[in-house]
């Protein structure tokens, strides 16, 4: 008999959210190595940086995985979330779900869709604008990314969106990290209590750095 | 102790149900929680009324027949027992208790608290056994080694009861954690390898032909199971069904 496979079985669906996820979770990694520079780095230096991620062909195609993952990650998320509301159609009159699991654990498709705006948005004000907007250059002939990204952080409201959303992508790493290992079958004795705090505090630390940036530079 | 309860009555698969009021009297902290349905039970037949009709057969935690969620929690507040072990000491003189079927697509309620469970049973039939020669010349168990850790480990699957609290209590009504038990129970024993990867297809398989969920992993099934099935199972049940997904399709 067949299992459906890779494509439609609940667990091969599965699968895709945990290899999406994750890759999704070293993208960020890279990306926020990037972004410190508007801490620590020069003008110039992120013009560089940011002109250099634009055009190098190896990044140009790994953006490309990049873009194909959020897709296939929120899609098949909100599918898997519709198919799972629809396995239980009548609710508990009185429920402690508070008793037995964590409110991240519970509440992924919500995080994962504020992250999803926080995505759209956030590519429309730099994605979109280094693509194809008319943006400014500095003095060495570079797009000026810097001057654009500085200006929109010194918005309280748009900064105050991306803090929010940060605290939302922390839980959504909070739980994900952990869950991606058990959904791949890595569940150990010896190491899942290990693998549940590293992913806890590399989620919070991920989602705290993110966030640091804009607060900066609203405060400087 | 005097309580008051909020049972969920329904007369029948089709029509719609709803919680009931009822105040119950002079209840004994030392009788178990079915005792005191039994005793609402009494009240009811004496005044005329319908009985509530509730799952219930070995009355000491080994059948998995009982199926209560109590209070917002599976097989209520107390951990790894199931309803039948559940003492009204548990509770407070003047509590309200909600009492409510297991709720899931795939469990539909029979009548009141009965919920009908045979899509478990239709999972073990797609694949939670071993084929072995009964023809009188069965090799004696004890003559294959198994390593203890091995056996240990399928035996602790193999109490899984069938009770459906993982389901229930499953914010996605996932049946992940009992699945994963009764796969584990074969897989790690040198009797149950020989059909282990068209087991973890056929019982996956028909799991998702059920209706249940899919596992978020949030864990909750693993507090609330009587038998405090392990979630390193679901971890094995998913290493089986992709092993066997890429290997066989
Ligand atoms: C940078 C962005 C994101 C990262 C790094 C990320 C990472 C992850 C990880 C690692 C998991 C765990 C996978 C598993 O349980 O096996 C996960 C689960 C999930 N994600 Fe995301 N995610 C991101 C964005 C999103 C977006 C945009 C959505 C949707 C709209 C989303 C929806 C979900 C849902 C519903 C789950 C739950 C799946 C489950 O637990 O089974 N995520 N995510
Ligand atoms: S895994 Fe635990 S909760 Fe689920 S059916 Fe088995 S005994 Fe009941
Ligand atoms: S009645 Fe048998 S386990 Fe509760």
């Amino acid at each position: 008999m067949s299992s459906q496979g890779l494509i439609k079985s609940s667990i091969g669906r599965k699968l895709w959210m945990a290899l999406t996820g994750l890759f999704l979770v070293l993208f960020l990694v890279v990306h926020l190595a990037g972004n410190l520079q508007l801490i620590y780095g020069t003008q110039e230096g992120f013009n560089e940086y940011s002109q250099f991620m634009t055009t190098f062909p190896l990044i140009k195609i790994t953006s490309y995985l990049l873009y194909a993952s959020i897709l296939l990650h929120a899609v098949d998320g909100f599918m898997l979330a519709r198919s799972n509301r629809a396995a239980r159609p009548v609710r508990y009159a009185m429920n402690k779900p508070g008793e037995n699991s964590s409110w991240a654990s519970r509440s992924m498709a919500l995080l994962g869709t504020i992250t999803l705006v926080f995505l759209i948005i956030h590519m429309k004000s730099f994605w979109y604008v280094m693509h194809f907007g008319n943006i400014p250059m500095d003095a060495n002939g570079m797009k000026d990314l810097y001057s654009i990204t500085i200006a929109a952080f010194e918005n309280p409201l748009y900064s105050l969106l991306y803090v929010i959303c940060m605290i939302a992508l922390g839980f959504h790493l909070s739980h994900g990290i952990q869950s991606a290992f058990q959904t791949l079958g890595l569940n150990h004795p010896g190491y899942t209590p290990g693998i549940k705090k590293f992913g806890s505090i590399f989620a919070w630390l991920m989602s705290g750095l993110f966030a640091l940036i804009p607060i900066w530079i609203y405060l400087t | 102790m005097d309580l008051n309860l909020k049972v969920w009555r329904q007369k029948n698969a089709t029509e719609k149900g709803a919680l009931k009021d009822y105040a119950i009297k002079e209840v004994s902290p030392d009788s178990s929680f079915l005792e005191m349905l039994d005793l609402l039970n009494d009240q009811l037949i004496e005044s005329g009324e319908d009985p509530v009709a509730f799952d219930h057969d070995c009355r000491e935690g080994i059948c998995g027949s009982c199926s209560l969620y109590v209070n917002g929690e599976a097989h209520g507040p107390s951990r790894a027992i199931t309803t039948c072990q559940l003492h009204m000491r548990s509770f407070k003189d003047g509590d309200t208790i909600y009492i409510e079927p297991f709720r899931a697509k795939a469990f539909p309620v029979i009548k009141d608290l009965v919920v009908d469970r045979s899509s478990f049973d239709r999972i073990q039939q797609a694949g939670g056994f071993i084929s072995v020669n009964t023809s009188g010349n069965t090799q004696d168990a004890n003559a294959l080694p198994i390593p203890k850790a091995d056996a240990d480990k399928a035996f602790d699957a193999a109490t899984c009861i069938g009770c459906g609290a993982c389901v229930a209590t499953c914010k996605n009504a996932s049946a992940m954690l009992f699945v994963s038990a009764k796969v584990s129970q074969f897989s790690l024993l040198p009797q149950g390898k020989v059909e282990a990867k068209s087991r973890a297809l056929n019982m996956v398989h028909q799991m998702d032909l059920e209706g249940f969920g899919n596992c978020t992993n949030t864990g909750a099934c693993e507090v609330e199971c009587p038998k405090g099935i392990s979630l390193e199972n679901i971890a094995r049940l998913n290493r089986e069904f992709l092993g066997a997904t890429i290997t066989e399709g």
